[in-house]
């Protein structure tokens, strides 16, 4: 439970003054994401704590170093829980860390993301100022939203100190039912039932077999895993947190690792190569080698986007190529936040 | 870029009718009338030229002539908004996108619907259900607002707390910026790589570009709805019966809250059988499968008799849940019955703060000497304070103001904020100076001058202009006559 934000501060003014660089880390647990890390390294894993905790209010604020797992015991206290199911890597994973990767767990396409539940931010721009943004309401439309514009940026707008979330009450009753079908028949599926008013929660496809989740209310729950039937799994629980933290046998492989992020509808492509399904279609994870114009391409054609997400080159871009128009105003956008460019340079794109 | 260049006004218009029907570059004063304000008819002023695009192309172009010659360039929906925002620039183009109403495509099976900006509100839901599917936002003024203007101001509605504002039902949008060109932000997954413009860009005003374009997400409709009606005879106890919901873990679809004189007022407009001695009433719906909706209705009733509701009823039909939301979604209209005029604030609190906040409102009620009645989003504690005012009477529309800002300095004050869903606009710039410092509101114009550098795009709404922001205004910017009124943020 400590507060570095004056140290913060001014290493910053002083890495802006020297023009020097720093890398921006939360528990360190991402090192293998984005392009490779230049920099002085910067803590933040000592900023924790959780400031102030409201269940009525479903509001949450903490330091952006406090570890996602301290945030999720605290919440259990109360029968509550971040709604995005963040992953915890072994509890390295931090607040702060959470929101810059834009990670969210199996719930995202019913529950929302990090981005969806953010309330207010603390960010020190380049300026070595610290600043506020957004709050600790539901609502709130003044100024730009610069709370949800952190999610994915990847540390490259500055360092976010704080953080305020919308908290959710637990589900009262969890069941999840397994099915046999190929990818084809699951994409088809899994966007069928999104579209009927149910408590599901989870859709993922692996190894022919199709896993759907209900979670809300014991009757809604009883009622519809009666009628959509299948083999119940013995550990829900288990199950899902296994395959939110990446630690099922696919995950596992040496190999790069492709993210799609596409129209969750969009036809199944290169059938004979190794997939996984999350998000009711929406996310895809790809194994293999591949060039990213070729994947690029296809995913385009589904509508979204592509991301080397581990493995392969990473002195190479390794997000989906943005457009020229896009790129300008990222250019700028960047300028506007850390103008001697100190936060993460290259993480995000090599032009930026 | 020489402003000596410009064209008259007669030249401009020639120049937009080249390529526009003639019939929609206006720029008598009597047609252009009705565009002179918006749902905030206090603030109006009439604009250089209206123009009434039909396709994006056009939109481009417009907005390259007014680049090349620097005019500026307000963008309007369906004229709804509450905080002056699509208020014309009296030296610039008002850009309307009524004409933008087609529903391009619903996809049923990816739950998508792709839109024109002009579409309403309502008319996306309305050709979701065949699908079973529908819009989750929605404001009250959802009959006729338009999706762009919802984008554009992050509208939010009854359903918010459990289904969010627009921004978590956004996908993709298409926008024009100011240098003219279509940009694509976001996708049809849900999200992509880079920063995450489209959060910058919902509730931006109109600041940051023209939305031509809209994807959002639909939702499955419940299998069944269902609302409880609760009296209460003191603020206090409603207050901790929103909590009680909460703690229960149950997250209504909508939690709506309106105090005594709403009450009266919305109970002689619509006749849904509130009860008219309570000092409180709270609307609370539940959604979802029918067991679901079954469990949640026993156990919430229960609650509130156990924490002291003096009424409660639940609907029994669709025809009955209607009529029950027909007060509470006419309370505006309904206030306007009884008092000549009146002024929708809209701040938000911490739920917590709700009695301390009401009690002090009913201060400044006093001192002010001018009624209040309040409707709110409760679940999410986002104040409707109705100022009740006669603008006839010399000083009592200055004095509904100021009695306006107290209460969004309070709102500020308990933790809360200025605007919870109607914007900035011209409408609360000044309060914007309460709830951010001089540095966060310089960081706010970076950001614009990045989408932005000549700062024509609906120019002295949104964000106070101040001293140390002026290093981002390029020298050769046009001055404005609004530039040198204090209203328009010149704090510095
Ligand atoms: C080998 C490995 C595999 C993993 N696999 C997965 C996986 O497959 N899927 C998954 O969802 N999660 C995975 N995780 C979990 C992941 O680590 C966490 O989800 C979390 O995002 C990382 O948080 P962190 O604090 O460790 O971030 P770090 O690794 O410290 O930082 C990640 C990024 O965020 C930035 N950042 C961190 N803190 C801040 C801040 N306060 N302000 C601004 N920017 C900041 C950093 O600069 C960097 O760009 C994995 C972790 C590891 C080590
Ligand atoms: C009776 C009543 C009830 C209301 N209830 C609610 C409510 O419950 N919740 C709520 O959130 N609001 C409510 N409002 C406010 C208003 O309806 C919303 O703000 C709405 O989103 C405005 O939409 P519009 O199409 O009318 O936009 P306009 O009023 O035309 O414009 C609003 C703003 O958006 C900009 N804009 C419009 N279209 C575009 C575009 N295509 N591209 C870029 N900028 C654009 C304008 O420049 C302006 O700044 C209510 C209003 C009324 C009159």
């Amino acid at each position: 439970m400590t507060d570095i934000s004056q140290e913060l501060i001014a290493r910053v003014r002083q890495a802006s003054h020297d023009g020097t660089s720093l890398q921006i880390m939360g528990g360190g647990s991402k090192q293998f994401m984005g392009r490779e890390p230049i920099g002085d390294p910067i803590s933040l894993s000592e900023h924790k704590g959780i400031i102030s905790y409201e269940p009525i209010e479903l509001v949450l604020t903490a330091r952006a170093g406090t570890p996602i797992s301290e945030i999720n015991s605290a919440l259990a206290e109360h029968n509550q829980c971040l709604a995005f199911e963040p992953p915890t890597f072994n509890g390295q994973a931090t607040l702060g860390g959470t929101l810059a990767c834009h990670l969210s767990g199996p719930a995202r396409p019913w529950s929302g993301s990090i981005r969806d539940h953010v309330l207010g931010i603390r960010l020190i721009n380049g300026h070595a100022e610290e600043l506020r943004f957004g709050g600790q309401v539901m609502k709130n439309v003044a100024g730009y939203d610069v709370s949800r514009m952190q999610a994915g940026a990847m540390g490259t707008l500055g360092i976010i100190t704080e953080v305020s979330l919308k908290v959710m009450p637990k589900p009262a009753a969890t069941v999840t039912i397994k099915q046999e079908m190929d990818a084809a028949k699951a994409i088809e599926t899994m966007n069928r039932l999104s579209g009927q008013s149910k408590p599901l929660t989870g859709a993922c496809w692996f190894d022919n077999h199709l896993y759907l989740r209900l979670a809300g209310a014991r009757s809604a729950v009883d009622s519809t895993v009666n009628q959509w039937q299948g083999a119940a799994l013995e550990d829900t629980d288990a199950f899902w947190s296994t395959l939110r933290e990446q630690q099922l046998d696919y995950f596992l492989d040496a190999s790069s690792l492709w993210r799609f992020s596409v129209k969750s509808s969009a036809a199944h492509v290169l059938p004979d190569e190794d997939w996984l399904f999350d998000w009711g279609g929406a996310q895809r994870w790809l194994r293999g080698d591949f060039t990213a114009d070729k994947l690029e391409a296809l995913a385009e054609t589904a509508g979204g986007q592509v991301s080397l997400y581990r493995g392969g080159d990473r002195s190479q871009e390794v997000f989906h190529t943005q457009s020229e128009a896009l790129q300008k105003l990222h250019q700028r956008l960047k300028h506007a936040f850390d103008p001697n460019g100190v936060f993460n340079p290259n993480r995000l794109y090599s032009w930026m | 870029m020489n402003q000596s260049l410009r064209p008259d006004k007669a030249a401009l218009v020639e120049l937009f009718r080249d390529f526009i029907e003639p019939q929609y570059v206006i720029n008598d004063e009597e047609t252009q009338k009705p565009f002179e304000c918006d749902g905030l008819s206090v603030y109006c002023d009439m604009p250089l030229i209206t123009v009434l695009p039909k396709t994006v192309e056009q939109v481009c172009e417009v907005m390259r002539i007014c680049y090349r010659y620097q005019i500026p360039v307000v963008a309007r929906g369906a004229g709804t908004g509450l905080c002056a925002g699509a208020m014309p620039n009296p030296d610039g183009v008002l850009l309307v996108l009524s004409r933008f109403k087609h529903i391009l495509d619903i996809d049923p099976l990816a739950r998508s619907a792709r839109l024109q900006p002009g579409v309403r509100n309502l008319a996306i839901s309305e050709a979701a259900s065949p699908y079973g599917l529908y819009y989750g936002p929605d404001p009250s003024s959802q009959i006729a607002c338009s999706i762009g203007g919802n984008v554009a101001e992050n509208s939010g509605g009854v359903h918010c707390l459990k289904y969010g504002l627009t921004t978590h039902n956004l996908l993709k949008i298409e926008m024009v910026t100011v240098e003219g060109e279509l940009i694509t932000i976001g996708s049809e997954g849900l999200d992509s790589n880079g920063f995450d413009l489209m959060a910058l860009i919902t509730g931006s005003e109109g600041l940051l570009g023209v939305i031509t374009e809209v994807t959002v997400k639909l939702l499955p409709s419940p299998e069944k709805a269902q609302v409880i009606m609760a009296g209460f005879d003191n603020v206090q106890t409603a207050g901790d019966a929103v909590g009680g919901v909460i703690a229960k873990g149950i997250i209504p679809a909508g939690l709506e809250m309106m105090d005594s004189p709403a009450i009266i007022a919305a109970e002689a407009f619509a006749h849904a059988g509130y009860p008219t001695d309570a000092q409180a009433l709270l609307l609370c719906e539940l959604d979802g499968s029918e067991a679901e909706v079954q469990e949640q209705i026993a156990e919430v009733e229960q609650l509130f008799i156990e924490l002291g509701a003096t009424t409660t009823r639940v609907s029994q039909s669709e025809a009955e849940r209607a009529l029950l939301w027909k007060g509470r979604k006419s309370a505006f209209p309904a206030v306007g019955r009884i008092s000549p005029d009146y002024y929708c604030m809209d701040g938000t609190i911490p739920r917590s703060q709700l009695a301390h906040v009401l009690t002090e409102m009913q201060k400044l009620s006093e001192q002010y000497g001018l009624r209040v009645a309040n409707v709110f989003h409760a679940g999410d504690g986002n104040l409707h304070p109705l100022i009740l005012f006669d603008a006839n009477v010399p000083g009592e529309l200055e004095r509904t103001e100021e009695f306006g800002s107290r209460i969004l300095e309070l709102c500020v004050k308990v933790g809360g904020c200025i605007t919870g869903e109607h914007g900035v606009g011209v409408e609360k710039i000044r309060q914007m100076t309460i709830q951010f410092n001089d540095q966060e509101l310089t960081q706010f114009h970076a950001i614009k001058h990045a989408f932005d550098p000549i700062g024509t795009l609906n120019p002295g709404k949104g964000i106070p202009v101040l001293k140390r922001c002026q290093e981002y205004r390029t020298l050769d910017r046009p001055q404005h006559k609004h530039d040198s009124q204090p209203q328009q943020g010149d704090l510095a």
